[in-house]
């Protein structure tokens, strides 16, 4: 019996690190491609969510879902054409700055907006309750969440592993200058992987407002676990991240089946392990423009 | 161009995110001959949201009070602002005292910042009323002279939802699993929970420490269903009670949820379709009272929504302090615990009046419990509650339901 519920957490850790997954993987690409620590990411999380909310009241909870991250995502086009663009090749300092401010204007935005309390929304009543699988009990909703975060990851993983864009891409990560050099202009792929991005980010704000609490810090909330999930999984290293967001998933959940208490501190003791061993993550490359 | 290595970078990405947590004060200032009174209370963090409506009630109160005349003649100067963590708290609240002149100090959600501002208003020799913080052992073993708590303490909690279940057939012989939030709060409320169990013959088959960080529930509800309890108890606070009930709700567990402390304000967040169960509360915007109709009707007009009880109980603290300085002519702290101590009556918006007890400074008042409205029975997004009777019944006295001297013992040095 012990087993069974010990397999049972870690596969609902599984289902959360797809989750964190969401969030994580935006703010890697952008800082890999771009050289860029977006701590302004956690903000279209959290409009993705009060958007989400909005929409819901009018178009209900599937049509707002959907469009959500794609109204997230065109902002996203702004945000990087009038204000990331100018930062590429800037001090860091500067562009940590520039995004910290944003975070802030974000979350007051926010709060002048929808205000200070919380908003609520509900799941739809045919993704209620939960499915037993076996002997393993998985919420309805998550089992959702889960497949989308699998149909995502696939084509984001064939958008760059198997498209010219990804080449462009993945290349602009290693050598920035060979790709100059080429006669390729990085700047409209930043502004694709940057709505891809924010828009991962927005869709996994959408599908959490119903189950945890829409506030206008909730961006603030997220950054740290999105923060460690990239910092573990290793820059450059699309699977790098992949594992990570899974691992702290598991992680946090067996903790919590044998010290419960330990739940949320598990996840940093994992990182300072990590780094310990890999100073660089998972599976993190040498990334030259970094070094 | 200058490169720098990534670590750099991410090491001050992190250092960003760490200061972002400091969150930054909402400070209303202060200005000279007036006569000042310092509100702390969280605005941000886990307790942020419903900080903010005590806030907005204490300007409420602070306004009317000096729209009809102010204390002693001079219109109150109210500096409220941001608690943020225990330490900010008492490092604000001697601030306030020291440097700027607050006479009086009010306000606090948080039972772990209650208790580090407690100490600051001892040292100072001024007082301070504890307005939300419900942890017996503020009342208990760390109660002090100059510290009066407003807000019902956690035996009080537990006993209106515990008497409203075993009505119900819900406590005798059923196995209780407990969700408790892992800071003094949650500790002091599981102590006192475990009390009503032992005594009700109860059992109480698990129970789990929640960090107060945590959002994400679901390792904790696999372990609930792991246990198949007759009924799942919630000890947790602010945001959390929000998160617990809206996944609760997705994972559709059998068992009922039940809770020993919730705030309106996390029962609107959790909206209509989440909540269920039976839940205390210290007050309720449909109260059918007339002073609590009025504050309801002012704070409406001025806000745009009703209050929340902590709302209400900032709002009754600041007009009751008024209240007692008026009538003592006096801001000295000895007169007006001397007069406190009496045992004065105020109203308070209640059926009953309330007052201070002499020997733990507990604001002595009813409480209620609660269970949700159906659906498709409510007026407005914040008709959610249907109040039960008030405990204690009318015919007994209002202490029944507050710790005794021998369950929660205080001792004040003189």
């Amino acid at each position: 019996m012990q087993f069974e519920f010990l397999a049972e957490q870690v596969v609902n850790g599984l289902v959360l690190g797809g989750y964190y997954l969401l969030i994580a993987l935006g703010l890697s690409l952008i800082f890999s491609v771009g050289g860029i620590v977006n701590l302004a990411h956690g903000a279209f999380y959290a409009l993705g969510a009060y958007v989400c909310v909005e929409l819901t009241k009018r178009l209900g909870f599937g049509p707002s879902v959907v469009v959500s991250p794609f109204a997230v995502a065109l902002l996203g086009i702004l945000f990087e054409r009038f204000i990331l663009r100018r930062f590429y090749t800037a001090d860091p300092i500067l562009s940590l700055l520039v995004t910290f401010g944003l975070a802030m204007v974000a979350e007051q935005a926010i709060r002048m907006i929808w205000g200070a309390a919380p908003v609520s929304t509900e799941i739809p009543q045919s993704f209620r309750g939960s499915v037993i699988v076996g002997d393993f009990l998985f919420s309805r909703y998550r089992l959702l969440i889960l497949a989308v975060v699998a149909a995502i990851l696939l084509g984001v993983w064939l958008l760059l592993q198997k498209t010219s864009f990804g080449r462009v891409v993945r290349a602009g990560i290693q050598r920035p200058d060979m790709v100059a050099a080429l006669g390729i202009r990085l700047q409209p792929y930043m502004t694709a992987i940057v709505m891809l991005g924010v828009g991962m980010a927005a869709l996994g704000g959408a599908f959490f407002a119903p189950i945890t609490t829409v506030h206008p810090a909730m961006g603030a909330e997220i950054m740290t676990i999105a923060f460690v999930v990239v910092v573990i999984g290793g820059l450059g290293s699309f699977w790098g991240v992949v594992i990570a967001a899974l691992l702290v998933g598991v992680v946090r959940g067996v903790a919590i089946h044998f010290e419960p208490a330990a739940g949320e501190a598990s996840i940093y003791i994992l990182m300072f392990l990590v780094l310990l061993v890999r100073p660089r993550g998972l599976l993190g490359e040498r990334i030259e423009k970094f070094e | 161009m200058i490169r720098y290595p990534r670590r750099t970078v991410l090491r001050a990405g992190a250092a960003f995110v760490g200061a972002s947590a400091l969150g930054f004060p909402a400070i209303v200032r202060a200005q000279a001959d007036k006569i000042r009174i310092g509100h702390l209370t969280p605005l941000t963090g886990f307790l942020g949201v419903i900080g903010s409506y005590a806030q907005l009630g204490v300007k409420l109160a602070a306004e009317e009070i000096n729209a009809s005349g102010g204390v002693l003649g001079k219109q109150i100067d109210l500096i409220s602002e941001d608690s943020i963590n225990p330490a900010t708290a008492a490092t604000k609240a001697q601030r306030m005292l020291e440097q700027d002149g607050a006479v009086v100090l009010l306000g606090e959600i948080s039972s772990a910042s209650s208790l580090t501002i407690m100490q600051v208003a001892e040292r100072n020799k001024k007082m301070f009323f504890s307005t939300g913080a419900r942890s017996d052992a503020l009342r208990g073993k760390n109660c002090n002279k100059y510290s009066f708590h407003c807000d019902i303490p956690n035996t009080v909690m537990v006993n209106a939802v515990g008497t409203a279940l075993s009505q119900k057939g819900m406590v005798k012989g059923k196995k209780f699993f407990t969700l408790t939030a892992d800071y003094i709060f949650g500790h002091d409320l599981l102590k006192a929970a475990k009390a009503f169990f032992g005594t009700h013959d109860a059992n109480l088959i698990g129970d789990e420490l929640i960090p107060t960080d945590a959002t994400d529930f679901s390792p904790y509800l696999l372990k609930v269903r792991q246990a198949k309890p007759d009924v799942v108890c919630c000890n947790l606070a602010g945001n959390q009670v929000t998160n617990l009930v809206k996944q609760y709700a997705e994972f559709g567990l059998p068992y009922p949820l039940v809770g020993f402390n919730l705030n309106t304000g996390d029962a609107w967040a959790a909206g209509a379709g989440n909540l269920s169960g039976t839940w205390p509360t210290v007050w309720y915007h449909t109260l059918d009272n007339p002073a609590s109709k009025a504050f309801v009707a002012a704070f409406t007009k001025k806000y745009g929504k009703p209050p929340e009880n902590h709302a209400w109980i900032d709002y009754v603290t600041l007009k009751l302090l008024a209240e007692a300085i008026n009538t003592t002519k006096s801001t000295e702290s000895g007169e007006l615990i001397a007069y406190f101590e009496k045992q004065t009556q105020f109203d308070i918006g209640k059926a009953r009046k309330a007052y201070f007890r002499s020997w733990d400074h507990q604001l002595v008042q009813e409480a209620y419990p609660f269970t949700v409205k159906p659906k498709d029975q409510m007026k407005d997004q914040w008709d959610m509650l249907v109040l039960g009777e008030a405990v204690p019944a009318a015919n007994d006295p209002l202490e029944t339901i507050y710790p005794t001297k021998e369950q929660n013992p205080c001792e004040m040095k003189a």
